[in-house]
């Protein structure tokens, strides 16, 4: 199944890219094959909570066919509790973006193929259990991710964004390859497996060699994160990328840099993660105050989006360190699973205000908030939907954000206890900013022209954003759902950090 | 196995080739001059055929000079796929030129000369197939008659010859050294020698294989020689000369002692100046093919890193690495030069506008290959610089890996200055430009129409456009595809591990 689920979105690129597909058909090829990797990731939920096919290492699905022997690595793809939520969000955002996209009018066919090529390398990459083929996917999404912004933004400064991107993402890859080529040499055998490596961590003991591994595989995985101080490429990436593009941008690929920290940086080198757990704390929590401080000074309601995103990931970050601090075990679970629902309650929250945020950039031509005002009077739907995603993401209870957000700062307060406090202060900012955004966007009289040309949310529009609040609050109310799948994941993942 | 003519078939099959397309060249009609491409074309894919048929017996013939290995077979493979794709890339400039037969001849000597070199287990057998492999690539540089042909040529002539008199130098010092030219009296002889001498020899050798491969310091002839050749030509400068070279410098360090002179650190330097230099002035190039010629000096750093931990126990195997690196870096190259073979009239960078509007199969080929340059997964070149990374670290030279790694990212930018204007909409003046060029040769890059009359396949297959842009596709095609199939690649080589 996994394969079919992993390169079905690339076969069809490739039929769109080669064959002269008429654009609405390719537009339409898009939306069928995004829910086709919805329905078979609900089956795939299903199936694992029945617990089929589980292998004896813990993994569900498994598939290991010989890629390059002499370098000991193989395609070797599986699903456990860390990697099912996110595979499956996958599904659901990048289906958002098929239906936002229905009216694509640029170039519609290559911008399909450019969504499914994506998609693929983003199930590829959640699903990966050996190092290449997760650099595989991982590089490969920063290909995608630059033709998009670089063929579909909007600014005149779409170029030098996408350059940008591509240039300080590219460096995190290569950091990351150097990880890994680090965590091959000293394993012995060689090998790149993730499974195998996580059985046997190597790099064990005393030695620069291990802290400098942690530093190069920590330092790509920041820069896609993104946190304090590599965040710099995200605001000019998100501000010229389509709204689409940013949704998957912000709901998708920033979890590759935060998985990769639970998929890889975590279990396969636990002794330098436990030695080294105060430093990610501490870009954590800076990420948490310096996301939000930034945010609240942008006038630009996607940079405002943007900058939200460092804040939400400096939780994870947080709580994914103080899993590494030695303590209480079941504080510990609690944090990693918090950040594991931070990981799908962001993806979904951030992907619905970005498709919001396209809308009143199409309505109105400009994301200056300071030109609006008073939209809730002409446009209701689209305010009242707007007000649903910014209470969603300052973390109000009922939704995802509130699961997630309490189960990191309650997992995090026990062992880390003066950095917990201080974060909770970004709960508050987080708060004013959204609230204030909205008052300046939906409240008071129009401020310009404007704000009178914006009409309301078209149904197509409606149907890409409310389900995914929907699956937010669905979170919100009845979190056992995703966490059924995500504690005994989170407990293993403790398990392995704390040999 | 002493002395077995039939097992120098591939390399016989290339030379019978060049002596009858020389002779068809001088006695046909000039338009008729196709007749020795053909001819060139048949000797080499009878060269593959023969190799096929051969493999790797793995031994020796004619007393230990010619050794038959994995290293052998990958060149015997490589060079004739690669020099297939140079003569049909060429086709557009070739085609009907007073000297078309000539280019042929000289592709045909220059490659059997390379895999000579390849596979020459003997100083003196090295120095011949050296001057085999060189003395083509002099004309080559000048074929195309014009001043900065002529200049490029003079160039490499030059230089070829200084390293070529070192190389002479280094194997009498070696051979002086040792008392024979075999490599595996060397082996055996050397680690009693003087490191003073020892060191000067196999540093005067080592400057005429790394002039062929185009390294630092002897690289000087690559920019001008490559911008100013023609463009099949400069294909053919930039990734055949490097197969045999490397490969030869490959098994020369084998017979190196691992004390007294510390040869790896010298290739480890190298490699890392190589790399480094090669980028920095790629950086502001404007022209595709002057940008190609430095990329080319910087890709040889990478490839040089896995000679450096030959002979080591390093994984996986340096010589598998060097294979597929080899074999993945020639088709990314040749796809690339492909493009501006089918592109003549788009001089600098900037004039790759509207590329992707008005040849999407060609700005495929284009991004694939000059991502693969960059080693984006998961083209050939990526698994090549992979594979050269894990066993340059494994041998103990992180340090060098973390240089390779600095100077990828560093090599990202130029390559993205040409693959950005391609996806820019053509300003008004180029479009007007490239209608004009468009009509003039209709077909140019064209994809192949089927015919509303029964002829029409047929001249299409005789248009040498379509030759171009049929080289550039399977060019991009194998660059990346050497990706996922690189075990084929690498398990072809183990036999010359020693």
């Amino acid at each position: 199944m996994m394969p079919v689920l992993i390169f079905l979105p690339a076969a069809v690129a490739a039929v769109l890219l080669l064959a002269r597909v008429p654009d609405r058909a390719a537009l339409l090829a898009w939306l069928g094959t995004s829910l086709a990797t919805v329905g078979i990731s609900v089956g795939l939920w299903a199936a694992y909570l029945a617990g089929a096919r589980k292998g004896a290492d813990g993994f569900a699905f498994e598939v290991k066919v010989p890629w390059i022997p002499g370098v000991g690595s193989s395609f070797h793809v599986g699903v456990d509790g860390l990697s099912l939520p996110l595979l499956a969000l996958t599904a659901v955002v990048f289906t958002a973006c098929a239906v936002y996209s229905l009216r694509q009018g640029q170039r519609p066919r290559s911008y399909a193929a450019l969504f499914l090529a994506l998609q693929t390398t983003s199930l590829g990459l959640f699903a990966a259990l050996d190092l290449i083929v997760f650099f595989v996917f991982f590089d490969l999404s920063i290909v995608g991710m630059y033709f998009i912004i670089a063929g579909w933004g909007h600014g005149p400064g779409r170029r030098r964004s996408a350059l940008l991107f591509f240039l300080y993402t590219f460096v995190g890859s290569l950091a990351l390859l150097l990880g890994f080529i680090g965590l091959y040499v000293a394993s012995d055998p060689h090998t790149f497996d993730i499974v195998a490596l996580a059985a046997h961590p190597p790099l064990t003991g005393p030695g620069p060699a291990g802290p400098l591994v942690l530093a190069a595989i920590a330092l790509g995985l920041a820069i896609k994160t993104p946190t304090v101080p590599f965040h710099t490429w995200l605001p000019p990436a998100h501000t010229d990328a389509p709204a689409a593009g940013s949704a998957v941008l912000a709901g998708i690929l920033l979890k590759m840099g935060t998985f990769g920290f639970v998929r890889i940086a975590m279990p396969l080198l636990p002794e330098q993660w436990r030695a080294y757990a105060w430093v990610f704390i501490g870009v954590g929590v800076a990420s948490v105050l310096y996301g939000a401080l930034v945010a609240l000074a942008q006038h630009n309601f996607k940079r405002l989006v943007a900058f939200t995103s460092v804040n939400h990931m400096g939780y994870i970050l947080l709580a994914l360190g103080a899993a590494g601090l030695l303590g209480d075990d079941k504080a510990r679970e609690v944090a990693v699973s918090g950040a594991m629902v931070q990981m799908v309650s962001h993806g979904l929250i951030t992907a619905a205000l970005f498709l919001l945020a396209g809308v009143l950039l199409d309505r109105g031509g400009s994301y200056d908030m300071n030109r609006y005002g008073g939209l809730a009077a002409v446009a209701p739907r689209f305010a009242a939907v707007t007000a649903v995603a910014a209470f969603a993401s300052l973390g109000l209870p009922g939704f995802s954000g509130f699961i997630a957000e309490f189960q990191i700062l309650a997992g995090s307060l026990g062992p880390a206890t003066p950095a917990a406090a201080v974060a909770a202060l970004g709960i508050v900012l987080t708060a004013a900013l959204m609230l204030w955004a909205l008052h300046r966007l939906f409240l008071g009289a129009p401020r310009s022209q404007l704000a009178t040309t914006v009409t309301d949310l078209r149904p197509r529009e409606l149907w890409a954003i409310v389900p995914l609040l929907a699956g937010s609050v669905l979170i919100g109310l009845y979190p056992q759902s995703l966490l059924d799948v995500i504690t005994p994941a989170a407990h293993t993942l403790i398990t392995m950090v704390g040999r | 196995m002493h002395a077995d003519p039939a097992a120098f078939t591939p390399e016989l099959i290339l030379l019978a080739g060049a002596v009858a397309a020389l002779l068809t060249g001088a006695f046909v009609p000039r338009r008729r001059q196709w007749t020795a491409q053909l001819i060139a074309a048949a000797a080499l894919a009878g060269s593959l055929a023969a190799t096929g048929t051969i493999g790797a017996p793995g031994d020796t013939v004619y007393a230990g000079s010619y050794t038959l290995d994995g290293a052998t077979l990958a060149a015997r493979l490589i060079v004739p796929a690669a020099a297939l794709l140079t003569l049909a890339l060429a086709a557009r400039r070739t085609r009907g030129d007073a000297r078309e037969a000539e280019f042929a001849v000289l592709v045909l000597l220059a490659s059997a000369g390379t895999i000579l070199l390849a596979g020459s287990s003997d100083l003196l057998l090295l120095a011949v197939a050296y001057l085999l492999a060189s003395i083509p690539l002099y004309a080559l540089a000048g074929w195309g008659r014009d001043r900065r042909g002529a200049e490029g040529a003079l160039k490499i002539y030059l230089l070829g010859v200084l390293a070529g008199i070192l190389l002479l130098l280094g194997v009498a010092i070696l051979y002086g050294l040792a008392g024979s030219t075999n490599y595996t009296e060397l082996a055996a002889q050397l680690p009693h020698a003087p490191p003073a001498a020892l060191g000067a020899g196999l540093v005067a050798v080592l400057a005429g294989l790394l002039f062929k491969a185009g390294a630092v310091p002897v690289h000087f002839w690559v920019p001008d020689a490559v911008q100013g050749a023609t463009v099949g030509a400069g294909a053919f400068l930039t990734t055949i000369p490097k197969i045999g070279a490397l490969l030869a410098l490959y098994r020369l360090v084998l017979t190196m002692p691992g004390d007294g002179v510390n040869w790896r650190l010298l290739l480890a330097i190298i490699a890392a100046a190589s790399m480094t230099l090669g980028n920095l002035a790629a950086f502001r190039q404007n022209s595709p093919t002057r940008l190609l010629a430095y990329s080319t000096i910087s890709q040889v750093g990478y490839l040089l890193m896995a000679i450096v931990v030959a002979g080591t126990a390093a994984r996986p195997a340096p010589l598998a690495a060097l294979v597929l690196y080899l074999a993945a870096y020639a088709a990314a190259n040749l796809g690339a030069f492909a493009v501006v073979a089918a592109q003549p009239h788009r001089a600098t960078l900037a004039d790759y506008r509207g590329l992707a509007r008005a040849h999407p199969a060609l700005v495929a080929v284009l991004v694939v290959c000059l991502l693969a340059l960059v080693g984006t997964p998961p083209t050939g070149v990526f698994t090549g610089k992979l594979t050269v990374f894990s066993t340059a670290w494994d041998g103990g030279f992180a340090w060098l890996v973390v240089i390779a790694a600095i100077n990828t990212v560093a090599s990202l930018y130029y390559y993205l200055r040409w693959i950005a204007p391609a996806f820019t909409p053509a300003t008004p003046t180029p479009t007007a430009e490239d209608g004009r060029a468009g009509a003039a040769e209709p077909a140019a890059g064209q994809p192949v129409r089927k015919g509303s009359t029964r002829r029409a396949p047929l001249r299409a297959l005789t248009h040498p456009a379509h030759w171009v842009t049929a080289s550039a596709v399977i060019a991009g095609l194998a660059a990346l595809l050497l990706g996922p199939a690189a075990d084929i690649v690498m398990t072809m080589a183990p036999g010359a591990q020693p």
